[in-house]
């Protein structure tokens, strides 16, 4: 019954995805795929901090370094859509290990103030490097590159057709994402999420699993970043600055996130609500924090966790009734 | 199987064990008696690697262990159970099992199925979340996730602490029975139960070890009773 329902909601929610540009303009098309790559940004987010017990505050480090990689190379090389969008991925999971590798010795509160800094140099760099990153200026004036499928290539220009690819390429990595989470490697992150030491007593090397979680987030976080900056026709610093990493944290707080698809809806409201407070003032950052307190103090399990807890105390209630 | 000689462990500057040296034959169930602050968890957690001694050796299974950190002693078939027993709350019972035997890989007689039988108590609880057991409940549970890695010994940490006396009896016929296949190596304070399940003991005392026989002989030994266990 309740296993149902999920599959219900999701298979739904899925085909009004697909649906939905067969009836929207061009606006509301654009402004869905933003929330698609943003789900899938702080999906990955939240493997570390939901599923590993690790808050990063760096992880714009890792979308921003898809996004650089996507751009120059959609400038500089011409090559297709999948392979520049998985070399990509490849450059900024192996910027994961490297930063990773320091990052995963500590945690709690030292492994996000390692996060935070290692953002910071990241930021840094590419802000400097001129020659290679535009500075603050970021790369701009390249063409989306082809989506080669083999026996078809297709033109990602317009908005809907870039829509429907972003979502596909989301859809995949969102399941890529949930067969980690439900591997065995998937219960050892979350065994170390309650108790790192005792998953030591078990036979756990803490580091090397934190290691590899931090990989793969890194390089989901890539492709979300990639398909950002063809989305933006851009790659600029904001990519990479630490308030971009502040916003899958906001996202998942807002949407819970011992849930899987708890980011996904942070990320609605979340732009939802940028969208309609900016239409009265600039400053709805105000607005957003006057409702991310009450959400942590009096949901902290975030509105899609709330939501299915109070679902499962109706089901029960009924259950009794019955 | 587990031979420990003269091991000098420091927490900070204070040198808790002073000289430890002890040793656990397989097949054996032995216990280590003493007051709080003896130096029995200290013991337990320098063999496990939680805190390295600075002097000594210890020897696990022919190879010299000191030092090595816990995971590699799980790998080696080393389980320990310390006294704070945290299940991971958030997780199944049934998860928290498959979670160590899926950590350790190592094969032998203990599976999910298997462990659920040999405590039917946790099998009508498979599908709760450990955090919800009750104190007793869990302390069976992290006993049995501590079996899933299928160890050669194990190590008990106070296994009777703060528990009713129908766990203490459930607790006392799983050992009884798990006895017959794993070494034992068991820090209590409760005495007259550690007596009954274990074959020999050693006692415990700042840092030191004062006496060591069967437990037929600390059972007879009065002056130990009194001075080191408070019976």
């Amino acid at each position: 019954m309740k296993g149902m329902a999920k599959i219900g909601v999701l298979v739904l929610t899925i085909a009004f995805l697909f649906l939905f540009p067969q009836f929207a303009g061009a606006f509301p098309v654009l402004f869905l795929t933003e929330i698609i790559i943003f789900s899938l940004f702080a999906m990955s987010f939240n493997l570390l901090f939901g599923y590993t017990g690790l808050l990063s505050f760096g992880h714009a480090a890792f979308f921003g370094l898809g996004g650089y990689a996507m751009a120059l190379l959609a400038q500089h090389y011409h090559i297709s859509m999948i392979p520049s969008l998985f070399i990509s991925m490849v450059v900024a999971g192996a910027s994961a290990a490297i930063i990773g590798f320091f990052c995963i010795r500590r945690d709690e509160i030292y492994f996000a103030m390692l996060t935070l800094g290692f953002g910071m140099m990241v930021f840094t760099l590419v802000h400097q490097w001129r020659s290679l990153t535009g500075g603050s200026d970021g790369i701009t004036g390249f063409e989306v590159p082809v989506l080669d499928l083999m026996v078809k290539k297709f033109q990602l220009f317009s908005p809907w057709s870039f829509y429907y690819f972003a979502l596909v390429v989301c859809l995949i990595f969102t399941l890529f994402l949930w067969m980690v989470i439900h591997s065995p490697f998937g219960l050892i992150l979350r065994s170390m999420r309650e108790n790192a030491e005792r998953v030591s007593f078990i036979g756990i090397d803490i580091k090397f699993y934190r290691w590899i979680a931090f990989i793969i987030a890194g390089l989901v976080a890539g492709v979300a970043g990639g398909l950002f900056a063809m989305y933006d026709r851009m790659a600029s610093p904001s990519m990479v600055h630490w308030t971009m990493s502040a916003k899958p944290v906001l996202m998942t707080i807002l949407g819970g996130s011992r849930v899987f698809f708890g980011p996904v809806l942070g990320a609605l409201i979340f732009y939802l609500l940028e969208h309609t407070i900016t239409q009265y003032t600039q400053s709805w950052m105000i607005f957003l924090g006057a409702i991310l307190i009450p959400i942590v103090i009096f949901f902290p399990e975030g509105v899609l966790g709330t939501l299915i807890s109070w679902g499962k105390r109706f089901m029960k209630g009924a259950g009794h009734g019955g | 199987m587990l031979e420990v000689r003269e091991i000098h462990t420091y927490y900070g500057d204070s040198h808790v064990l002073q000289g430890v040296s002890f040793e656990v034959n397989k097949g054996e169930v032995v216990c280590l008696l003493g007051r709080n602050g003896a130096g029995k968890t200290t013991t337990m957690r320098s063999v496990m690697g939680v805190v390295p001694p600075r002097e000594g050796k210890i020897t696990f299974l022919g190879e010299e262990t000191t030092g090595l950190p816990p995971y590699r002693m799980v790998k080696k078939g080393m389980a320990y159970v310390p006294e704070d027993r945290r299940v991971f709350p958030d997780l199944t019972v049934e998860e928290n099992l498959e979670v160590a035997y899926i950590a350790a890989r190592r094969e032998g007689r203990w599976n999910v199925e298997v462990i659920l039988e040999l405590f039917p108590m946790l099998n009508r609880l498979r599908n709760r979340k450990a955090g919800h057991l009750s104190g007793g409940e869990q302390q069976l549970m992290v006993i049995a996730r501590a079996l899933m890695a299928n160890p050669a010994m194990l190590i008990l940490d106070e296994p009777c602490e703060g528990l009713a006396p129908i766990i203490v009896e459930e607790l006392e016929g799983v050992i009884m029975e798990i006895r017959q296949e794993v070494t034992i190596l068991l820090a209590e304070q409760n005495a007259p139960f550690a007596l009954r399940v274990s074959h020999r003991g050693y006692v415990i005392e700042k840092g030191r070890i004062k006496f060591h026989g069967t437990t037929k002989e600390l059972m007879e030994n009065q002056e130990i009773q009194s001075r080191y266990l408070a019976l």
